[in-house]
């Protein structure tokens, strides 16, 4: 294989509580190549706050500290705060939770896509507005000249995390970064927004890394899985391989989710004393 | 003692409703005594209450005796802030005139401050038609500058201590309404309130018991913060002569006096009009601490 | 006599009506799910019961007795409320003892102490965790505290809003086993509004599909093992959830 894509080394994440410093991710080491990763784990077990850190999103009085943390053979920890906005968005991009919150209000739709593409591109204004339509088409929105001229407020939240997506793949990154991109969705909306995740992510040669909660999701759309606990990897397998789980707390968590055929009188409860989590 | 170590206020599972509200005062206190400026502020109005108290004691003179001999004397040893145009001493006239600052500011605070809040919170709670009559009312005190209100309501009235202290509470509530209907919006659709509705509570209670409580220290901040102005405004209607009238050692009026002689006998108006900036000061830096530890949303901008 | 029964609903916020003709009944000791998408009416429906949604048309009774178009004394003895965020549904100043205790309070109800250290027992919480501070508790022992309030009036019929969507997975497993617990051993009447069709399939007998305001479809639990869904927008939901839930 190659030299990856992404490469991090002993990743670790604190912030200054009263009683001390407190580490969320606690070393964390994975090798990244052109392939689709999910980062899997319950909320406080560090997984989003490894997503920021790559970008160096964490801000102060948040540490982050990493004896390697290499994109595309470049140390990201050296980088200029100028040199490292040019990487984000350009090289590296970040789908957050909710597009209510990340989409600017008072724009409209294509602006706003066409402004993250003028931020890393010199381009006039017919080729963006080109770009911007194909773009709109691409993540699959019927009438992208209408669309385009809508506010955010407008549009419904899956049409706007497809504007998200939009945006952020529109510079052409190579790694993406998905931080629970669905989960503020509806379940019919969801499955498409992935898929097109998928499909672009694929088509592009991209890499992607998944954040999410949801174990079944992670394993239907990525190669490779990482189970997060207390900032620590508890279990790193093949998506394929996630039913044959070894450590106590996949096995729980798998165990724990209600199935569509349930017949089970009561859920297995995770016994948290099984292994070092809190 | 087992009951006063810091264990027994910062434990995660108190065992009773007293070590749990110990513990909330406790934490507080501990990041108010961080904020050096806050702790200064505190130190000032513990200052000034001590002051007022023990004025008596303190005063090296009394604050209304006349002695035409010494009329106008500087700063000295004697009289370490001078003396007024009747020969009083001025270091005991400001002692004694931190109890009517004192005073003041504190009916202020309490006639206005729960009138303020009540009125916002029902306006908030209730909305609708409600909300507009109160508001409106609200609006048209807010139109008007403070100051003037205050000298209408006073002329009105008739010039006095007391009566300056019932204008100037009727000019501070409107904004307090204001802020605590603004607070009282943000939370009255959450669902505790709807949780509580549902368990039959009367709307009287649900107003007093819990939309009150999450408007009071935003109410405790803005009035600290208001208390300068209070002081500012009292004085200046005492300035104005419709506020504490002669003999008594309001700072506003003192000043006024001394205006006369400010030329020559630049001590008669200072020395009031310094323990007037201190006090004022004095609260503005506790409501600022204050701020940062009651209203979290707030701090940490400046 | 059934527990809770709407005959033609509508409720509108304003000018806009967001549920329209939705009837069905709710046999006492039924577990009922109201499943649909976000902007389905849902929860607008079970707001409309607690009375937090007042503009309402149509038939309502629980438990045989008309419902009122607000919250009454009388109907916070017989049906109790969950709500969806446990981060919002705690008064953010009060302990876990003053909001247990606040029901009490206000219906006069003696012995309150007692009842308080019964009920955390109840929902498996620790007597330490009696004078904590909301803060100080995490997303799961939040919703355990709200369920305990719902309680302590002892009603028999419950409204469920989401109660574990805001949790993860491992917390919900817990809390849906508690309320199934609670159920059994108190004979409760559940009406559990969800998104999530595996956890109808947990918790509930029977379950009303809405989409746009209306009930497109009443339908048993089992027809999430097969299924046999009638209408079309049923079978696209079961669709898409079924690939969310392996089996």
């Amino acid at each position: 294989m190659s030299a990856p894509l992404l490469s991090v080394e002993d990743l670790r994440v604190s912030f200054p509580t009263p009683t001390g410093r407190v580490e969320v991710v606690k070393g964390l080491s994975f090798d990244l190549g052109r392939e689709r990763l999910g980062i899997v784990g319950e909320s406080g077990s560090g997984k989003s706050m490894t997503g920021r850190a790559i970008l160096r999103l964490v801000r102060a009085p948040g540490r982050v500290e990493a004896r390697r943390l290499e994109f595309e053979g470049t140390e990201i920890q050296s980088l200029s705060e100028r040199k490292m906005r040019d990487l984000r968005g350009a090289r590296i991009s970040m789908i957050m939770q909710d597009p209510k919150f990340s989409l600017n209000p008072v724009m409209t739709v294509g602006r706003q896509i066409a402004e993250a593409l003028q931020a890393h591109e010199r381009l006039d204004r017919r080729a963006t507005r080109a770009r911007v339509l194909e773009m709109l088409e691409a993540v699959r929105i019927n009438e992208p000249e209408r669309v385009a001229k809508m506010y955010p407020h407008e549009i419904s939240g899956g049409m706007g995390q497809r504007v998200m997506i939009a945006m952020m793949l529109i510079p052409r990154p190579s790694l993406l970064i998905a931080d629970e991109p669905t989960s503020a969705l509806d379940v019919s909306v969801q499955a498409q927004v992935l898929d097109l995740i998928d499909e672009l992510v694929r088509d592009h040669g991209m890499g992607l890394i998944l954040i999410s909660h949801d174990l079944n999701l992670v394993s239907r759309y990525c190669d490779r899985i990482m189970v997060m606990n207390a900032g620590r990897v508890v279990e790193s397998c093949a998506a394929a391989d996630l039913r044959h789980a070894e450590h106590p707390y996949t096995r729980g968590l798998l165990a724990a989710v209600p199935r569509m055929h349930e017949t089970r009188d009561s859920l297995p409860v995770l016994d948290r004393s099984d292994w070092s989590g809190t | 003692m087992q009951m006063l170590r810091r264990d027994w206020y910062h434990d995660d599972a108190p065992a009773s409703r007293f070590q749990a509200n110990a513990g909330r005062f406790y934490r507080a206190g501990g990041l108010l005594m961080r904020n050096p400026l806050a702790v200064l502020g505190g130190a000032i109005i513990l200052l000034l209450v001590l002051t007022a108290a023990f004025a008596p004691w303190i005063a090296p003179y009394s604050a209304v005796g006349q002695d035409l001999s010494a009329r106008l004397l500087p700063p000295s040893a004697q009289h370490w802030m001078g003396t007024d145009e009747l020969g009083r001493d001025i270091l005991s006239r400001v002692i004694y005139g931190a109890r009517i600052t004192l005073m003041i500011v504190a009916l202020v605070a309490v006639i206005s401050a729960p009138l303020g809040l009540i009125i916002g919170a029902v306006s908030g709670y209730f909305g609708g038609l409600v909300d507009k009559v109160l508001m409106g009312i609200t609006d048209v005190f807010l139109s008007m500058p403070k100051l003037i209100l205050a000298l209408a309501f006073v002329a009105a009235l008739g010039p006095g201590i007391e009566n300056a202290i019932i204008a100037i509470a009727i000019t501070a509530w409107p904004a307090y309404a204001r802020i605590a209907r603004a607070e009282t919006l943000t939370f009255c659709q959450a669902d505790f309130i709807g949780a509580t509705r549902l368990l039959g509570a009367s709307h009287g209670r649900i107003i007093l018991r819990h939309v009150l409580p999450l408007c009071t220290s935003s109410m405790i901040v803005r009035v600290t913060l208001d208390m300068a102005g209070i002081i500012l405004t009292a004085a200046g209607l005492g300035f104005l002569g419709l506020g504490a009238q002669p003999p008594l050692p309001e700072w506003g009026a003192m000043i006024s006096r001394g205006r006369v002689f400010i030329l020559d006998q630049w001590w008669v108006a200072t020395m009031p009009g310094f323990a007037i900036i201190l006090v004022s000061l004095g609260f503005c830096f506790l409501g600022d601490g204050l701020r940062d530890v009651l209203d979290p949303k707030q701090g940490g901008k400046s | 006599m059934s527990a809770i029964s709407l005959s033609d609903l509508d409720i509108s916020y304003g000018s806009a009506k967001v549920v329209e003709g939705v009837s069905f009944d709710v046999a006492e000791g039924e577990s009922f799910a109201l499943v649909g998408e976000s902007g389905s009416g849902k929860s607008t429906v079970l707001k409309a019961i607690a009375g937090l949604a007042p503009d309402w048309t149509g038939g309502m009774s629980v438990l045989g007795q008309p419902r009122g178009h607000r919250p009454d004394r009388g109907f916070a003895r017989r049906c109790q409320m969950v709500f969806q965020d446990p981060y919002g549904s705690l008064h953010p100043r009060k302990t876990v003892d003053t909001v247990l205790s606040e029901p009490l309070q206000v219906h006069g109800l003696g012995n309150r102490d007692a009842r308080v250290e019964e009920m955390l027992r109840a929902v498996g919480l620790d007597r330490r965790f009696r004078f904590r501070y909301p803060h100080q508790l995490s997303g799961g022992q939040r919703q355990r505290v709200a369920i305990a309030r719902a309680l302590m009036l002892e009603p028999k019929v419950m409204l469920l809003d989401e109660p574990t969507s805001a949790l993860d997975v491992s917390v919900q497993a817990e809390i849906l086993n508690l309320l199934k617990r609670l159920r059994a051993e108190q004979g409760l009447t559940y009406l559990m509004v969800t998104h999530n069709l595996p956890v109808v399939g947990f918790m509930c007998d029977r379950m009303a599909v809405m989409n746009r305001g209306r009930v497109v479809e009443i339908a048993p639990a089992t027809a999430l093992h097969d299924g046999s869904f009638a209408d079309p927008y049923s079978r696209a939901l079961y669709a898409a959830s079924g690939g969310t839930a392996h089996d």
